[in-house]
């Protein structure tokens, strides 16, 4: 099969996003409904790559390959399998929200603004799309570039900080990995394919060593404790849309790595580092989330039920099972929905009041009916409630760890009771009871477009919940595939 | 000895000829022009540069010739270095023309100086003989001391010509001492000859050591690495910003000449002696010139450091040719291919960062400090994208063409098993991410201060942008200039 489409995914939005930027910042209408434009363009480009998916055919799809930098054989070589597929999607889906979510609030660069989250989701989709390490790398670091501007030019009192933690923590991380895919590079025989280094032998001192170097690269990414601390400033000062992004599909990045490197190319350190990286993700599900427990400032607790949600993902990827990894992959999804959900509530409710500190409000559902029908949703989807993507994922995770031993099974179980916990008290103090303050009692209810976003939101959690079979079909093959490459040992 | 005159095939040194009649005749034509036809002598100057780029690329022909006894070499490394060496100059004096122009320094000793600099550098390129590296070196370094005084009220600027003068009379003396103690240990001048006694194992190997020492410490000086670096941030500084921004850039590609000229095809029998010499230069350099770097509030002086942070990158991948003591001709390719590779790019870069601060800088204003960048996408949002996309550049972050060149000299560094010294590289390179990023917090986070509009000439803001530009496009198409640079160098070695 040979198409443009991952080609056209990845560079519509990006091409899409520099008239924008031609037109600068006067005619703010025309920019707004010349980004949606893109942005829906984006999404109708990357459908095909679902609808004419085959779902029986084991690798990779749409694949395109040519040359790129010759001299070091590096090739710009894209494909999708099962699981990438889903992401470009995720990813093309939430681009249209955010530009959306945007619309009223930003009146300042609008056109910078939306070219920058154009141009961040055709960089991320080139990272799903990516079979080639080194085209990987280059998109991978390269969408840290609009984070750090959207971050640092829209974002809260203390954007700078945050934007310098966030870029510099990232880079740490890839810089090493950088490295290791030159080792890799060599040791192939002077190729950078991923599909070759997929069969690469190495013995177990390298594997373990590159596995450490793509662990920083990743978990600084995904982030797993104790690299996490970078995430609750990101997604405290970044505007909604940056939050947004930042964890339905920047997070994803990380998780998505140690599938397509650590675990295939590396199955020997992967089997023998798993107890590592089980302890570490359950640190993450528990310990984390006792510190959403406490938090005072809504979008802060939203960040680490990201980080314990997203330990949950790295713990179905190291118990090697078919309903562990597969339940991560839908977690990862799930959490999309869910986590840009959460944010965009917090966003609508910030737009409004200019405060995120939970004790400012109180009774909000007195002033907002239809908002607080969409986020006791979110927040139900986000603690795990049967009927939405939420509980999916989670619950084919603890299927799988049980399956692999049962008191990892338990200590991730516990998730059921903290996310709950943290999610829903939080919901209480804001929504219900009476009416807080002043402020609450002059809110206003959310209008057609915000509406209109959470909407689709909400019927993708429901419908993902009550019948993931499309997502979970879809992935089925490839999941199967790597779990063969896991198993078979390199030494 | 020599019994009968023999004419010297004048051909291969074609574009230094050109150059050296040329600049006699624009001496000439500057005098009789006067002050009033001041514009005569600038257009003369860039014309002879096209033109000496010109001459360069026409005779090129894929060919090494020796010529004037074995004492200058003409093969394509030095033809592809020549011709960016011109265009560069061009890109200088078009970047500075106004600069120069509104603080009247831009008399005919200037065009002259650039012009008689820029024939010290095509000399040292094409060096095949200790005699005549030492001459083009000497004709470079003299007119830079000149320029960088150019502006005789400015205390700091003659302050900065003092310091660039001592240290670099002292280089060229230690480079001189090493070169004696070579042609005392071969009895030879021509590199060639002299790598050819390394070979034959005629030469006192001592004295070779002894003599490598101080030639590769005159090499050091000349680049601006680490422990030879304390000229660069004062020179930089003090000189006035059109100067600093030649001397930042062609005479890296001349040092880089010079250092592939000495040690690769000089003393290549002894690579695994500079090798580690050049290895602590390149750590020290990239270690000390990134986080100096972060303490300056000055843009000259944290480009400066930057720049020593970048040849110490340079470094790196010249010392990555041989692995152990096996000569692998793909490894020589790549490490020393990567080099130029790095060198070109950085020169790229750092005219265009150099080009920056003379478009904010205007008459009577210096804009040399961080604090004028502030808000500069308020301003004027292309050339704050431009400029983003030049400290990216330079921070090695994709797509720009300074990540690629990081990526061939780290690749060649790996290759060479220099695996620690890679990982150390990386991780400064994570410290100089920071005051690079700083540059465009201040472009794009902060308010302007400074809300004069940006007045430049036409042909100035066309060409910065094309620079920009250029970083971008060879960061997405980087194959061209890798192949480049492989190719010359490898029908030269």
């Amino acid at each position: 099969m040979n198409s443009s489409l991952l080609s056209l995914a990845i560079w519509v939005p990006i091409i899409g996003a520099l008239p924008l930027l031609a037109l600068g910042s006067e005619r703010r209408e025309l920019v707004r409904w010349l980004a949606l434009a893109v942005a829906i363009a984006g999404f109708a480009v990357t459908l095909p790559l679902y609808l004419d998916f085959d779902r029986q055919f084991v690798g990779m799809q749409f694949v395109e390959m040519a040359p790129w930098i010759p001299r070091f054989n590096v090739q710009y070589f894209l494909g999708v399998d099962g699981i990438s597929v889903l992401f470009i999607l995720l990813n093309a889906f939430v681009t249209i929200l955010v530009v959306l979510a945007g619309w009223e609030v930003i009146q300042e660069k609008v056109a910078q603004y939306m070219a920058a989250f154009l141009i961040m989701s055709g960089l991320m989709n080139g990272i799903f799309a990516a079979l080639d390490a080194m085209l990987f790398y280059v998109f991978f670091e390269a969408s840290l570039i609009p984070m750090y501007i959207i971050i640092g030019v829209w974002g809260g009192p203390s954007r700078v900080y945050a934007a310098f933690k966030f870029f510099l923590y990232t880079l740490l991380g890839s810089l090493l990995m950088l490295i290791a895919l030159f080792y890799l590079f060599l040791q192939a025989g002077g190729s950078f394919n991923l599909l070759e280094w997929h069969q690469l032998r190495l013995t177990m001192t390298p594997q373990i060593l590159i596995f450490v170097a793509f662990l920083i690269a990743f978990a600084v990414k995904v982030p797993m404790w104790p690299v996490h601390t970078w995430l609750p400033d990101a997604h405290v000062e970044a505007p909604t849309g940056g939050s947004v992004v930042l964890a339905a599909i920047m997070l994803k990045l990380g998780a998505y790595g140690f599938i397509r490197f650590s675990l295939p190319i590396l199955p020997d350190a992967s089997h023998y580092l798993a107890p590592m990286m089980i302890a570490l993700s359950l640190i993450a599900v528990v310990y984390i989330g006792f510190v959403a427990l406490v938090q005072a400032d809504m979008k802060k607790l939203i960040a680490y039920s990201s980080i314990s949600h997203m330990g949950f993902v790295t713990l179905g990827f190291f118990i090697f099972n078919q309903i562990g990894v597969e339940g991560a992959l839908v977690q990862m999804i799930s959490h999309g929905f869910v986590s840009a959900a959460m944010f965009l509530c917090v966003g609508v409710m910030y737009d409004r009041m200019h405060s995120r500190q939970i004790a400012d409000y109180g009774g909000v559902v007195n002033k907002m009916p239809k908002f607080a029908a969409f986020f006791m949703l979110f927040a139900m989807a986000n603690a795990g409630l049967p009927a939405t993507s939420g509980f999916v994922g989670e619950f084919m995770v603890i299927l799988g760890a049980v399956k692999h031993n049962f008191w990892v099974g338990f200590a991730a179980a516990t998730t059921l009771i903290l996310g709950a916990a943290y999610t829903l008290w939080m919901y209480k103090r804001v929504v219900f009871g009476a009416v807080g303050n002043d402020h609450v009692a002059e809110l206003t209810d959310i209008g057609w477009r915000e509406f209109l976003v959470l909407a689709l939101l909400a019927a993708a959690v429901l419908a993902m919940g009550i019948y993931p079979f499309p997502f979970t079909d879809i992935m089925h093959a490839s999941v199967d595939n790597l779990l063969k490459h896991v198993a078979m040992s390199k030494l | 000895m020599l019994n009968n005159f023999v004419m010297p095939d004048l051909y291969p040194a074609a574009p230094e000829l050109f150059l050296a009649t040329m600049a006699c005749v624009i001496l000439l034509v500057d005098l009789f022009a006067g002050p009033a036809r001041r514009w005569l002598t600038g257009s003369l100057t860039l014309l002879t540069l096209i033109g000496c780029a010109a001459v360069t690329f026409l005779t090129f022909d894929g060919t090494s010739s020796l010529t004037f006894a074995n004492m200058f070499i003409d093969d394509p490394v030095a033809d592809f270095l020549k011709f960016l060496v011109c265009i560069a100059v061009v890109v200088v004096l078009i970047y500075g023309r106004d600069y120069m122009a509104e603080r009247n320094l831009d008399k005919g000793e200037y065009y002259l100086l650039v012009l008689f600099a820029t024939l010290g550098m095509m000399v040292m390129i094409s060096a095949y003989n200790f005699l005549t590296l030492y001459l083009g070196l000497e004709m470079m370094s003299l007119s830079l001391y000149a320029m960088v005084a150019i502006d005789r009220d400015s205390p700091r600027a003659t302050e900065a010509a003092m310091k660039y003068f001592v240290l670099g009379a002292l280089a060229s003396g230690l480079l001189l001492y090493g070169m004696s103690m070579i042609y005392g240990a071969t009895g030879t001048l021509e590199l060639g000859l002299v790598a050819q006694a390394l070979q034959d194992g005629v030469a006192n190997r001592t004295i070779m050591v002894f003599g490598l020492v101080f030639l590769v410490a005159g090499i050091g000086f000349k680049l601006g690495v680490v422990p030879f670096h304390m000229w660069v941030p004062d020179v930089y500084h003090g000189a006035p910003t059109a100067v600093t921004l030649f001397i930042s850039s062609a005479p890296k590609l001349a040092a880089f000449a010079m250092a592939l000229r000495l040690l690769v095809s000089g003393l290549f029998g002894m690579a695994d002696q500079w090798q580690t010499m050049l290895m602590i230069m390149a750590v020290l350099s990239i270690g000390i010139g990134n986080l100096a770097a972060i303490a300056q509030q000055n843009i000259k002086r944290m480009l400066a450091y930057s720049g020593i942070s970048h040849m110490g990158f340079m470094l790196l991948a010249l010392m990555s040719g041989v692995v152990g003591r096996e000569t692998d001709p793909m490894a020589l390719v790549n490490a020393y291919s990567s080099a130029m590779y790095y060198s070109v790019a950085y020169v790229i870069m750092s005219l265009g960062a150099f080009g920056m601060v003379l478009l904010l800088s205007r008459a009577g204003y210096e804009a040399e400090n961080l604090e004028d960048f502030k808000g500069l996408n308020k301003r004027s949002p292309w050339f704050a994208l431009m400029m983003m996309v030049i400290m990216l550049s330079m921070a090695g972050i994709p797509f720009f063409v300074g990540f690629f060149a990081k990526f061939t000299v780290l690749l060649a560094a790996v290759a060479a098993e220099h695996v620690v010294v890679a990982v150390i590289a990386v991780m400064f390179s994570l410290v100089g991410a920071y005051y690079y990023l700083r540059v465009v917090k201040l472009m794009y986070f902060d308010a302007p201060v400074d809300s004069a509009p940006i007045r430049a000439s036409v042909d100035m803001k066309i060409l910065l942008s094309a620079n920009g530009l250029a970083v971008a496009l060879l960061g997405l198409f980087p194959n061209t200039l890798m192949m480049l640079c492989t190719a010359t160098l490898v029908r030269s070695l």
